[in-house]
């Protein structure tokens, strides 16, 4: 097992290498730079330019800011954020629990709703409710995640007023520090009546955006897989051994369907970082996609790099845990080594 | 009275260009304690048969039946789920695939265990000392061990006998066993074909063998229903058959065999393929690969003529008897 781990991890270092080099040059492939960005409207006089150029190193060749970049990596310095002077790990920790948060619901929602979508649309293949979950379902992967956002924000923020526009919390009622950064431990660490519930009321609306496409993804997907095992020889048997229906297919054909499911959902978490960035600019929630867009629109260069290296790393380490959840879930995987 | 009767039974599936009929007005009489093999080519619908018994069909096959008892119910007047309580009890089915009948991700102790619980019941200790009877009975060395085993784990004779101790898990008095040795090793289906046949002596069950392998029947049944293109064409007692074969498929099937050719010469096979869809003939439907076909064979198709000891489906019988007319 360990060994195992071991190897996983060694072929993570060419894909992060490779990912340090993306996120350099295309941060650098944008127009426009961090020190015209940071003198403004009016202008600055050509020697503070330059002064200001030679001060973020940006006057060497960009094969010599790399190389530095990468020596200040392996020495665990992710570099100061241009436009905060604060340090990039220091600004992206701050921000990622709101992010996690966020992603967490949004994957147990698309989860919930999605696997028994599949399932049903699987088992009831080519009448209504399959036609309906799975119309549905494309509907959903095809959507523009900030227009979806945005009509969602209109239906029940705005006419209904059911669920606050934006923010994490009705900080007008409560106050109380950051322990976690997570809102909803710290609400209910601070024992203050009413909080959970605030910051669950403010946590539904960006979930429920950011699962759309996942939950799609994850139907469709739990569909396919369904149908296929449900074809398999095993299934008969436990038919012909008098099984109940739902047995048959919530534990006999779901098992070996989930197989399949989990590297989807693995892969999904990926995918639900890059809507973050959109989700959390829609709905100002203070995570590191709204933090990274910021950097962008500032050109603060070692905040993107940074952030792109760190949202990198914890997408590997999810495949990393779903690589490992093989074992436990496909028997057959577990002898293979 | 049999332990399970079947009247006219057919069944039909959609495709693309109108019905395929699988099986077309078969009958089938077992008694507790019998042995009836069904022999035929792939595609004669031995098969479909036995899974429409068992309920086992896709929802979209249209099955047909004058009468279907099993030990007495009558099958046709029940609902679906009660149905599926007598699969697996009174009922039970081997299958073809041993490997791939187990599902790879629960223990062979847990799925036989799944079986005991639902129709036996009783505690985890007694349902554990049953699974591990049973798979000491099929004859699993170090049941303990096996109990515990993933069935990618075992061979394929071994899964085999998994599956017949989990269809023997609640003592059923039917046993179907769809060709349960085709896809094992040579030396290994002798085996199983032994175990099957002493199991039904011991458990006084009746046992539905569907086979190709005319030399199986040869040592095992004591009724034959041969099986051609979804019909049957003739049923004898096993030894009737073997000796005086009425009609010309079952003479051809049985001159297939090595052991009866003549030596020193090629072995005689049966020309054509068994017809689809598209081409089945209006006459006999052996007809276009029949050696003894007349015009009359061409024409028209005859009739399941069932008499108490045999049944034929031919115009013109071989090794004539006086009871043909």
């Amino acid at each position: 097992m360990f060994k195992f781990i071991l190897s996983k991890i060694t072929l993570l270092i060419p894909t992060f290498l490779g990912i340090t080099l993306a996120a350099f040059l295309f941060v650098r492939l944008l127009p426009g730079d961090p020190v015209t960005i940071l003198s403004g409207e009016r202008g600055i006089s050509d020697e503070r330019r330059a002064e200001m150029i030679a001060q973020f190193g940006l006057d060497k060749p960009v094969l010599v800011q790399y190389l530095n970049y990468l020596k200040n990596l392996v020495q665990g310095d992710f570099g100061q954020s241009i436009s905060t002077h604060r340090p990039v790990v220091e600004e992206f920790f701050e921000r990622l629990p709101a992010t996690m948060e966020l992603a967490f619901f949004a994957i147990l929602i698309a989860v919930l709703v999605g696997v028994p979508a599949g399932i049903i649309a699987a088992v009831k293949r080519g009448r209504w409710p399959d036609h309906v979950l799975m119309g549905s379902a494309l509907t959903g992967y095809s959507m523009p995640i900030f227009w979806w956002g945005l009509l969602l924000i209109m239906l029940f923020s705005t006419t209904l007023g059911w669920t606050p526009v934006s923010g994490r919390l009705d900080i007008i009622n409560y106050y109380f520090e950051p322990v976690t950064g997570f809102m909803t431990v710290d609400a209910w660490l601070s024992g203050q009546e009413g909080a959970v519930t605030s910051a669950l009321h403010h946590l539904i609306l960006p979930s429920v955006v950011l699962s759309t496409i996942p939950m799609a993804v994850i139907a469709r997907q739990t569909r396919s897989a369904m149908l296929e095992v449900l074809g398999e020889d095993y299934i008969r048997t436990a038919y012909a051994k008098g099984l109940p229906t739902w047995r048959v297919i919530g534990i006999h054909a779901l098992r070996n369907a989930m197989i399949i499911v989990v590297t989807v959902i693995g892969l999904e978490v990926g995918t639900l970082l890059a809507g973050a960035v959109l989700t959390e600019s829609i709905f100002s929630w203070p995570g590191v996609g709204k933090w990274m867009i910021d950097a962008i629109s500032h050109r603060d260069y070692p905040a993107v790099q940074g952030g792109l290296l760190f949202i990198s790393m914890l997408v590997m380490l999810v495949n990393l845990i779903v690589d490992l959840m093989y074992g436990w879930i496909n028997p057959r995987v577990r002898d293979g080594k | 009275m049999s332990l399970l009767s079947v009247r006219n039974l057919s069944v039909a599936f959609p495709t693309q260009n109108g019905w395929f009929q699988a099986v077309e007005g078969i009958h089938l009489a077992v008694n507790a304690g019998d042995i009836l093999a069904i022999v035929g080519e792939s595609g004669s619908g031995k098969s479909v048969a036995m899974m429409a018994v068992m309920n086992l069909l896709p929802p979209t096959a249209r099955i047909t039946c004058d009468e279907l008892k099993i030990d007495g119910q009558d099958l046709l007047a029940m609902p679906a789920k009660q149905r599926r309580k007598l699969n697996g009890g009174t009922i039970a089915m081997i299958f073809q695939e041993p490997m791939s009948s187990l599902n790879p991700c629960f223990t062979v102790g847990y799925q036989i265990d799944e079986a005991i619980r639902i129709h036996l019941g009783g505690s985890k200790k007694e349902r554990l000392e049953r699974a591990l009877h049973l798979l000491e009975i099929v004859g699993i060395p170090d049941p303990q061990r096996r109990y515990k085993a993933y069935p990618h784990q075992m061979s394929g004779g071994m899964s085999q006998r998994a599956m017949i101790a989990m269809a023997l898990a609640a003592n059923p008095k039917l046993l179907i066993a769809d060709e349960p040795t085709t896809a094992l090793d040579v030396t290994v289906q002798a085996q199983i074909l032994e175990l099957l046949l002493k199991l039904q002596q011991t458990q006084g069950m009746g046992l539905i063998l569907i086979t190709h392998d005319m030399g199986v029947v040869a040592e095992t049944a004591q009724q034959v229903v041969v099986q051609y293109a979804g019909q049957q064409v003739e049923k004898q007692p096993v030894f009737g058959l073997f000796n005086h074969p009425h009609h010309p498929y079952t003479a051809a099937l049985l001159d297939a065999l090595p052991e009866r050719a003549p030596a020193g010469d090629f072995l005689p096979t049966i020309q054509g393929i068994v017809p689809g869809q598209k081409d089945r003939p209006t006459g006999c439907l052996f007809s276009p690969r029949c050696t003894h076909a007349q015009v009359l064979c061409h024409e028209q198709q005859p009739a399941l003529v069932r008499q108490p000891e045999q049944w034929l489906r031919c115009h013109y019988p071989l090794n004539p008897v006086e009871v043909a007319q």
